[in-house]
This record gives structure tokens, C-alpha cells and sequence, in this order.
């Protein structure tokens, strides 16, 4: 899975497209806290090119979500497709990570 | 024709024990010395069930065969290790390297130590210690460790071994066929110790476990996770993680949200509420929190919920820490105008941008005077802010992560299996104080289980599957009934008090047949491997039981701690250990001298002569359940010459 970056001044948009599964956890883990750490406090990881994402892959966004909550910012995601949607549904983790329809809707006033 | 056999003596057995039971029940029971009867009746009773839980099991044993392993799967081995010696955990490891099966093998070293660092990159093996994350949090043990190797590595499967359990090469071949079944999220393959001797004076192996017992609840699709030489799928643990992590997140935001009235209601009475700014703060939180709820009562996000109700907060702590600024500002100026204080100088608009901003912050803020208001906002959160994870897979609910796992996974709908092949060769305590300590933590860790999720009561299992893990837990009350068994006989023999009202021919005929199949099945199951060791040691062991329970559940429902030790996996020094048995010791005395005095009122015509009899059978039963524990202070440790072991170190 590749990720790419872009910040603009209200938030960071972190791009993965490809399969968000057990190989690609880690290394979301690790592009996330490095944005964090630059001080991109406010993060949106847009999923529009994620076509699969596993327990695994859900966990390191939970744990993506600590580590931008914990510096005082958040983490949302946006443009989820249909399977990414059913994972989220199904362990009922929509309710802490909100799916968003698009990178603007996802921080609205910042 | 072997199930035949079996199903027939399980039939039987219970057909008989609920027929000596009823009897005993209904028409044996001698009143007038109730305070041995009613014990007695009740240990009896405890050991049907066991029977019958056991008879359950085999019901449905179980041999399998596993099918050819997948082609490209990828697996990470997982060797945990605190503190055993380098030599033992880097031999599992290189052992461990040469598995058939394309693997990456990691060296999961809590005790973080550099040497072992050393050897593992030496040897081009993965070596991990706990992250960042994990300091001032609880750190979970075992589970703990693997939940954070969990978040670091990629593999499809993992193979978990204690630092001891040597593997063979082909453990993976013979078992990862398995998950071709997509539901099968667990195989687990016995354990086994290559230093005991014949005799196994400490009953190191547990044949009948590791064998009838987890073949059985196998055909319950209930075979559960032991800690190691078990295979696990990633994906399974995670789904664990995930479905325990919103639980968590759900539970906490509730209770943090329904417990702020009362917070905010306690700070208002506090000194510190007398401040006007701190006064108006609390305004402020108790608008935020009750908006809070309401969303949450309406189904809101948790993510929304949490982070407005925090930006609120901060929003209002800045406001307010903004306004006495500006007061003091305005103070400084008046007082600058008087030209008194011109050398203090007035505050630029960014240092006092600054101020505001650092006053602000969690540690200096006016709220942080307030602990109880504090604490209910820190915990609306979707951090898990008291763990060092927010997602834990492995449970850690328990000192033995490894039952609790395997129960949530087989209640969100995963298979288990379990296959029955010695492919991993460990190492067994060697002195009894290492054995009871390791006893003990098992017994704990099973009653905790039972204690905070009991199958009996968990959603979405089967209940072949609650009644298989119960009666594992069942298992370790036995302390209870053996006290009994051991004081009934004493007591007859010495005060001739029987808590029966008669031995006649009605007991005879009832007991002897019942006890005789119930033997037979043992037998026939246990296919000649001899189960008498287990048999000595779960009555033996009473003092441990009984300690088990009682740590296990003050643990759960007061919350002490449970005074746990990890198990030492070399000998403890030598030294004389008949005070670990003194318990046992005491009824070893007591039923000799039952023996003694029976005798004597037999003579004298105290007591009857079939009376004594029965009675002086059981005591010597007991003699000789108790006398393993006589071998177990003797042994000296294991010497390599007492048995083949070329085929166990290669």
C-alpha cells in the first residue's frame, strides 16, 4: 500500500490507496505519527483509493486516532468505499470513527 | 467400536452416580450429625458433576488429521520471554529459525534486555521489547507482551512458545492446514516436557488433558488456547480487539458521562469553587456534558461526542483564563498610568497570547484543581487514556490470557481445533515450589475467568461450548471436596460419628458399581496412559486450590491484587521444602492417627466392625492419594540419563 501526504494549513490529508491489511497497518501507524509529530495536530486519512481493509488495518486507525487525539487534535476518515463501510458497520467501530463524505466535510470549521 | 464402548461406560456411569446420589440424597443422610453429613453429600455431589462434565467431553472425542498446509501463507513466530535464561530462550529461538515453513521468527523479550538484543540480531532474528506507549500503564503480563508485538508485525499467523518449548521443524507444516476452514481461528497442539522422568513425581505431564480431555471439547468445537505451542490467526485477534475496544469506549463514555452531575455537584462544594472564574468554569462544564449526553442518548458518534465535548471545555478554560488576563491587563495599566509601576511594564499582546496559551494547558488549568471533574472528562474519551493500547487482542482480564482469549473468540463464532502431536518439547518445573506457584497461577487465572465471564453466561456460545470451558473450571473447586473426603473418615474413626445413618447393603450395592465403571471409564479413555498422577493432584493439592479461590475471587470482587508470580523456569535453590506441604502434612498425621485410635474403638467395641472397615479403606485412599507429595519433596531434579532424550535435544 502506498501513502502520500498533503498538508494544508487547517489539517494533513493522508492518502493510502491500495489494501489496508495486516502488511499495511504498521507502516500507516508510522506515516501518521511522523505527520503528528511535525505538528499536523489535525489529520484526515482519505480511503477514496482504499479498496480493502482488514481488522488489522482498522486497528491502526484506532491507534492513529490515540495518537492525534493525545496531542490534542483528531483523526478522521472520508470517502470510504462499500467493503471499508461494511467492516465498519460490522464492528460496530462507526460509531467512534465517523466515515465522512469528503475531505472537506471532515473538518468543517478548521 | 471404541465409541461404542466409551458412550456405553459414560451412559453408565452416570446412570449409576445419580442413582447412589438420589439414594444418598433422600435416604442416607444422618441428621443428627448434619455438620459432616451435609458436607459430605454436598463433595460427593461436586464430584458427579465433575464425572459427568468429564463424560461429556468424551462424548464427542475427536482425532484428527490435519490436512496439507497452505502454499503462501505468512507466519511470524512468537517467542515470549521475561527473564528465563539467554541460553534457553535463544535455543527455543534458533530452534525456532529452523522451522520448515517460510516464517519470520521474533524473540518478545520483556525483560528488555541488551544481551539477548545482541544475540537475536547476531543470529538475524527479530527481537521486540514494549513501546513507548507502554510506560506507567498496566503492562497485562504475557498478554501484554504479544499485544504489543500484535501492533508491530504482519503475519497471517502466529505461532506462539513459551521461551522453553522447543519446536520441531515441522510444527507448522502439520498444523497451518487447518485455516484453510476460514473460521478456524486457533490450533493448539499439546505440551509436552522432555525433563521428567517416568515417574513424574511432580505430574509435570498432563496426558489426560493433553489428550481425551482437549479432544473432547475439540468435538464441542470448544478445544481451548493454552498460552503456547498454539497457533492463532491474526485477523481473529484483531476482530477480538476491535469488538472489545468499542465495548470499552461505550462502557467508559457512559459511565464517565453519567457520573459528572455528581462530579461537577461535589466540585461546586469544594474551596476552590469559591473562585468566581473556577465557579463559571463549572457552568460551563455541566452545559458541556449535559449536551453530551443528550447526543449520546440521540445514538451520536462517539468520536463527535468526545472531541466537541473536549474542544468545549478547552474553548471555555481559554476563555476564562483570557478574561483574568485582561483584568490583570487592565490593573497593570491603571497602575502604569499612575506612573508607580512604569518599570514593570505592560505585557505585549503575544507574550500575553502565550500566557493564556500555557495557562490553558490540562496541567495549569483551573480545572486541574478539581480532580473528580477532571477525571470524568479525561475519561470521556476514545483513547482508552488508562491503557497503553487502545486495541488490546489478547484478553487481559485474567493471569492466564490464553482461556479467556479462546472463550471470546469461540463466542464471536471462530473454530477451534486442536491436534494431537507432540510438536514442541519444553521444560517442567523441577522443584515443588516452582510446580505450586505454577499450579496456583493456573488455578487463579481459571477461576478469574469464571469469575468475570462465565461460559455459563456469555452470549454466543454454544452450550456444549459453556458447559466445556465450565467444566474446567469446575475442576479446580475440587480443594473443597477434598477436605471433606480427607475429614470424614478421621472423624468416624475417632468419635465413631458416621454421616450416614447406616453402611448396610443398601450403600454397598450402590456405590461399588457406580465407583467400578466410573474407574473403567478412566481406563478405557485414558488408553492405558496412567491418569493416577492427575487423580493425586487434584485432591493433593487442596491448600493450592482452595488459595486459588479464595486470592482469585477477592481479586475479582475487591479488587486486591492476587500476589502473582511468574513461574521460574530454572530449579529454585536447594533447600528443604516439607514446609510448602504443612496442610498435607497435618492430614497425613491426623489420618494415622485415625487409624491408630479406630483401631482401638474397634477393640473396645466403640465402633463397629464394617463401620471400620469402609472407613479404614478410605483412609488409606487418602494415604495414598497424599503420599505423591512425599515423592514430589524427595525428587532432586531431573538427570538426563533417566530416559532417551536424543529424540527431544537435537
Amino acid at each position: 500500500m502506498q501513502f502520500t501526504v498533503e498538508t494544508t494549513p487547517a489539517y494533513a490529508e493522508v492518502n493510502g490507496s491500495g489494501r489496508l491489511n495486516m502488511v499495511a497497518a504498521p507502516l500507516l501507524r508510522e506515516v501518521v505519527a511522523a505527520v503528528v509529530a511535525e505538528g499536523n495536530h489535525h489529520v484526515v486519512v482519505n480511503m477514496e483509493g482504499t479498496e480493502f481493509m482488514d481488522s488489522s488495518g482498522l486497528g491502526a486507525l484506532i491507534g492513529c486516532l490515540k495518537i492525534a487525539r493525545q496531542a490534542g487534535g483528531d483523526l478522521r476518515i472520508a470517502n470510504v468505499q462499500p467493503q471499508v463501510k461494511m467492516v465498519l458497520e460490522l464492528t460496530s467501530m462507526h460509531r467512534v470513527l465517523n466515515p465522512y463524505e469528503s475531505v472537506d466535510a471532515a473538518f468543517p470549521h478548521a | 467400536m471404541k465409541p461404542f464402548a466409551t458412550r456405553l461406560l459414560i451412559v453408565l456411569t452416570v446412570i449409576l452416580g445419580v442413582n447412589y446420589l438420589a439414594w444418598r440424597w433422600l435416604d442416607s443422610l444422618n441428621w443428627s450429625a448434619w455438620w459432616i453429613a451435609v458436607p459430605l453429600v454436598l463433595a460427593e455431589t461436586y464430584s458427579l458433576i465433575d464425572v459427568g462434565l468429564f463424560g461429556l467431553a468424551m462424548w464427542r472425542i475427536r482425532e484428527r488429521k490435519a490436512p496439507p498446509p497452505p502454499a503462501d501463507a505468512t507466519v511470524d513466530v512468537f517467542i515470549t520471554t521475561y527473564d528465563e535464561p539467554l541460553d534457553l530462550v535463544m535455543t527455543t529461538a534458533l530452534a525456532a529459525k529452523d522451522i520448515r515453513y517460510p516464517h519470520s521468527t521474533w524473540i518478545l523479550d520483556d525483560g528488555a534486555r541488551p544481551e539477548l538484543a545482541d544475540l537475536a540480531a547476531r543470529h538475524g532474528l527479530g527481537y521486540l521489547t514494549r513501546s513507548g506507549d507502554w510506560a506507567d500503564k498496566p503492562r497485562h503480563a504475557k498478554a501484554g507482551n504479544l499485544n504489543n508485538a500484535l501492533m508491530v508485525t504482519q503475519g497471517e499467523f502466529l505461532l506462539i512458545l513459551d521461551a522453553d518449548q522447543i519446536p520441531q521443524p515441522d510444527i507448522l507444516d502439520n498444523t497451518l492446514g487447518y485455516f484453510n476452514q476460514r473460521r478456524v481461528a486457533l490450533v493448539q497442539t499439546p505440551q509436552y516436557f522432555s525433563n521428567v522422568p517416568a515417574d513424574d513425581p511432580l505430574g509435570s505431564q498432563a496426558p489426560l488433558f493433553y489428550g481425551p480431555i482437549q479432544q473432547g471439547k475439540d468435538g464441542w468445537n470448544a478445544a481451548f488456547f493454552c498460552g503456547s505451542n498454539a497457533l492463532l490467526r491474526r485477523e481473529a485477534l484483531m476482530q477480538l480487539g476491535l469488538a472489545g475496544y468499542v465495548t470499552e469506549v461505550e462502557r467508559g463514555v457512559h459511565r464517565a458521562l453519567a457520573g459528572a452531575r455528581s462530579a461537577i455537584r461535589k466540585a461546586r462544594r469544594s474551596p476552590e469553587a469559591a473562585d468566581p472564574l473556577v465557579a463559571g468554569l463549572l457552568d460551563e462544564v455541566e452545559a458541556a456534558t449535559d449536551a453530551a449526553r443528550e447526543k449520546l442518548k440521540a445514538g451520536g458518534s462517539l468520536s463527535e461526542i468526545t472531541y466537541d465535548l473536549r474542544t468545549k471545555v478547552e474553548g471555555a478554560v481559554r476563555t476564562l483564563v483570557a478574561g483574568n488576563f485582561a483584568a490583570l491587563e487592565a490593573d497593570l495599566a491603571e497602575i502604569a498610568a499612575m506612573e508607580l509601576g512604569s518599570e514593570l511594564g505592560t505585557p505585549e499582546p503575544d507574550q500575553l497570547d502565550g500566557a493564556v496559551e500555557r495557562m490553558s494547558q490540562r496541567d495549569w488549568s483551573p480545572l486541574g484543581a478539581l480532580g473528580s471533574v477532571q477525571a470524568v472528562l479525561d475519561a470521556v474519551s476514545v483513547e482508552r487514556p488508562d491503557e497503553a493500547q487502545p486495541v488490546m487482542p489478547l484478553a487481559t482480564i485474567s493471569v492466564t490470557e490464553d482461556m479467556a482469549t479462546s472463550m471470546r473468540l469461540h463466542s464471536m463464532g471462530w473454530e477451534s481445533v486442536y491436534h494431537h502431536e507432540v510438536l514442541a518439547y519444553g521444560l517442567a518445573p523441577e522443584d515443588l515450589k516452582t510446580m505450586l506457584t505454577q499450579r496456583l497461577r493456573w488455578a487463579q487465572g481459571t477461576i478469574q475467568v469464571m469469575l468475570r465471564e462465565n461460559p455459563l453466561a456469555q452470549r454466543g456460545l454454544k452450550l456444549g461450548q459453556r458447559l466445556m470451558y465450565f467444566s474446567t473450571m469446575w475442576s479446580y473447586l475440587s480443594g473443597f471436596a477434598a477436605v471433606v473426603y480427607f475429614a470424614a473418615p478421621v472423624i468416624y474413626l475417632t468419635l465413631g460419628i458416621l454421616p450416614v445413618s447406616s453402611l448396610s447393603t443398601d450403600f454397598f450395592i450402590r456405590f461399588i458399581p457406580f465407583m467400578v465403571v466410573n474407574q473403567l471409564l478412566f481406563a478405557v479413555v485414558g488408553k492405558g496412559v496412567s491418569t493416577w498422577r492427575g487423580q493425586q493432584y487434584s485432591l493433593a493439592l487442596f491448600p493450592t486450590w482452595i488459595k486459588a479461590c479464595t486470592t482469585a475471587a477477592r481479586n475479582v470482587w475487591l479488587g486486591r491484587p492476587l500476589g502473582f508470580a511468574v513461574t521460574p523456569k530454572a530449579r529454585q535453590a536447594e533447600g528443604n521444602s516439607w514446609h510448602l506441604i504443612l496442610p498435607q502434612l497435618v492430614a497425613i498425621a491426623l489420618l494415622l492417627v485415625a487409624l491408630v485410635v479406630g483401631a482401638v474403638r474397634l477393640a473396645t467395641g466403640l465402633n463397629e466392625p464394617v463401620g471400620t472397615l469402609v472407613n479404614v479403606a478410605w483412609v488409606i485412599f487418602d494415604l495414598l492419594i497424599l503420599s505423591v507429595l512425599v515423592k514430589a519433596v524427595r525428587y532432586k531434579g531431573f538427570t538426563p540419563d533417566e530416559r532417551n532424550v536424543d529424540a527431544v535435544h537435537r
